[in-house]
């Protein structure tokens, strides 16, 4: 027999809690998001807006269409998959510079004394006080051919005729790796000032040289901020629009500005919407394997606890 | 190295393994170790006591290699260890909070310290179960450090400090992460265990009934020197300070002039004690000199009738009482206001039938019960 009590339909304190973050997420991203998929569904149109819907009421009939053109299309036209590949391709190195480059950051500043620690922080935090756009601005202005770098280098006789640089892959990575840079530094940071120097100590009394103690337990123990930092760079990276387009040259292919095409130049905003959507998919799929790789690590910690 | 400095200024002792010979650590301006000298033998297990900031732990840091010398020379079985790293040391310790690698399992941590050494897989494996059935942690070797409870991480550690057959030992405050009850049980097991394997060890403590438990011998430390060293019994009888006379065990303090020096016996006349103190051997203190007396509470005897004799009893009244089970400790206030501690066996309370609080009393002791200490 199935009973009624108001305490099945009265939502319970913990219930309340979860719903303003919830509703935060419906709204602000499931349903755009939403959206973006329907219109991804549909066929391109002049009008207001200029696209058209699912559903249409002719002939005593509610039709029904699934537009597939726009995903065809990327499937298809080899630009977009090299576009998706050049992509995840620049996201990729650029994560593995931020890896190379941020990790001795992140350790030295771990390692420091708590005055100059906060010090250090300060200074990885401080470019976000200006816009990321007159930031890269700024890179321009150095990277251009008259900039303040091939004059520098000109001036003191090192080189002869300019390096080109603005306007390559080379300025587009230089922009990223700086812009990305403490998304990376910051949870790894985190991680590396959280363990037990003890560790280390132990590691050393049984014999491990500093740097066989380094790769034994520091690597391993601060595995979850390098991959939680990765992801900050990764995902981001991938639809970045403003870095390759003030950088990048003409055939710097990333998925952000063929988005920006397809709505801004072309006006064709199932296209477009089709592009979001796969992306949005390929940066899921390392995402979701992330959160489960973190849920399997816990309960393999936790379990028999 | 300057040879001539370092040349044994005490005659060598055959059985001596570890020599600390003027060592000194000064962090900044903080002086931590002040001129240190030590010598443990071959299989001994010793004692640093102290309590907090009394430079133990940084003595043991500086055998560990954690810590380099100030100045002075540390050898081990012979060889100079001053500067050698502690990766280079045939040392290990076992860490206050056992430091297990959270990340690996019982096996690999204790394991760990002979990869390093490029043991072969195969011994390693054998050799890391034969430490782990030492302790019995054998059937937990799949394990995660935090699915252990304190005791198993402790032998865990115990094993992976063991396994590499260290020539000295270290534990760091071996006892501190457990709960009371097992203490004293895990305090044995441990002491079996490392006889069993027959390894010189020297473990740091601030608990003095850890030390007696577990020391052959033991050094009481303040102030980043070591104030008195001996077997348990010895410091206990024979504390050389009123510092280690209350360091070890509780003591009752009194403050008095000697009136009388015999060869054979002293007086010490007392303001706490309506009659003098006798003390039936000779002190090397002059006459008219302010000493200081201890004696232990279980050394005191209390009865309802007054003692004969002119020395060594005073009258009181029973300001407090505690059960303690095999016996009570009474807190007994004396006619000149000071408190005195007496243990009393549960044996000799049944037959003198229990004197309560507010009660009127007598404390004698004999006249070897009391110590005779100049500082």
């Amino acid at each position: 027999m199935i009973r009624f009590s108001p305490r099945d339909w009265l939502p319970s304190g913990r219930a309340l809690a979860v719903v303003p973050p919830f509703a935060w997420l419906v709204l602000f991203l499931l349903l755009p998001f939403l959206l973006v998929l329907k219109i991804s569904f549909a066929e391109m149109k002049f009008g207001i807006p200029p696209y058209t819907s699912l559903a249409q009421f002719q002939d005593e009939a509610i039709q029904f269409s699934l537009h597939l053109r726009g995903y065809i299309l990327l499937f298809t036209e080899d630009q977009y998959v090299r576009t998706y590949l050049s992509s995840v391709k620049i996201a990729g190195i650029t994560t593995l510079v931020c890896v190379l480059i941020g990790y001795p950051i992140a350790y030295y500043i771990a390692r420091s004394s708590a005055r100059v620690r906060n010090l250090l922080l300060l200074a990885v935090i401080l470019p976000f006080w200006t816009s990321l756009l007159l930031r890269v601005y700024a890179w321009v202005g150095i990277l251009r051919n008259d900039g303040l770098l091939n004059n520098l280098l000109q001036g003191l006789g090192l080189i002869s005729s300019p390096l080109e640089i603005y306007r390559t892959d080379l300025a587009v990575y230089i922009g990223m790796v700086y812009a990305y840079l403490p998304f990376f530094i910051l949870p790894l940071y985190a991680t590396l000032v959280k363990m037990d120097l003890r560790l280390l100590e132990a590691a050393y009394d049984l014999g491990a040289k500093p740097w066989q103690a380094f790769w034994q337990i520091t690597v391993p123990m601060s595995r979850q901020g390098v991959i939680a930092g990765a992801m900050l760079v990764f995902i981001p990276a991938v639809g970045e629009y403003v870095i390759p387009e003030m950088l990048g040259g003409a055939n710097t292919l990333m998925i952000g500005r063929v988005m920006w095409n397809e709505f801004f130049n072309n006006a064709d905003w199932p296209m477009a919407s089709a592009v979001t959507c796969v992306m949005v998919l390929l940066l899921l799929v390392p995402l979701v394997y992330f959160q489960y790789s973190q849920v399997r690590q816990q309960r393999q910690a936790g379990g028999r606890a | 190295m300057n040879d001539s400095r370092y040349s044994a200024p005490h005659s060598a002792d055959p059985d001596e393994f570890v020599r600390v010979s003027d060592v000194v650590k000064i962090f900044g301006d903080v002086v931590a170790v002040r001129s240190v000298n030590l010598s443990v033998k071959r299989n001994e297990i010793f004692a640093l006591l102290g309590s907090s900031g009394s430079g133990k732990s940084t003595l043991l840091r500086m055998l560990a290699g954690f810590e380099e010398t100030t100045s002075g020379q540390i050898l081990l079985d012979g060889e100079d260890i001053t500067s050698v790293p502690p990766y280079r040391r045939p040392v290990n310790m076992m860490f206050q909070s056992y430091a297990l690698f959270p990340h690996m399992t019982v096996e690999a941590n204790v394991a760990f310290g002979l990869k390093q050494e490029g043991v072969d897989r195969a011994e390693i494996h054998d050799r890391v179960f034969e430490a782990l059935d030492l302790v019995q942690m054998a059937g937990y070797s799949r394990r995660k450090p935090n699915q252990l409870s304190g005791g198993q991480q402790q032998r865990v550690a115990l094993a992976r400090s063991l396994v590499k057959r260290p020539k000295l030992l270290l534990l760091d405050e071996p006892m501190s992460a457990l709960d009371k009850q097992i203490r004293q049980k895990t305090q044995i097991e441990l002491v079996k265990i490392l006889e069993q394997v027959g390894v010189t060890c020297i473990m740091v403590t601030h608990d003095q009934e850890e030390a007696m438990t577990m020391a052959h011998r033991l050094a009481v430390m303040t102030e980043g020197q070591i104030v008195q060293c001996g077997t348990p019994q010895d410091v206990y009888a024979f504390p050389n300070s009123r510092f280690v006379a209350s360091f070890i065990g509780s003591t009752n303090m009194f403050t008095g002039t000697i009136v009388v020096d015999e060869p054979d016996h002293v007086a010490i006349e007392c303001a706490e004690l309506t009659r003098p103190l006798y003390v039936n051997h000779g002190v090397s203190e002059p006459l008219g000199m302010e000493v200081h007396v201890s004696i232990r509470p279980e050394r005191l005897l209390v009865s309802r009738e007054q003692p004969d004799g002119d020395y060594n009893w005073a009258h009181g009244m029973v300001s407090h009482m505690a059960w303690m089970g095999s016996y009570a400790l009474y807190q007994i206030r004396l006619d000149s206001g000071k408190t005195v501690e007496a243990s009393v066996p549960s044996r000799l309370l049944a037959q003198m039938d229990a004197p309560g609080i507010d009660e009127e009393i007598f404390v004698s002791w004999d006249a070897d019960s009391a110590t005779v200490l100049a500082s």
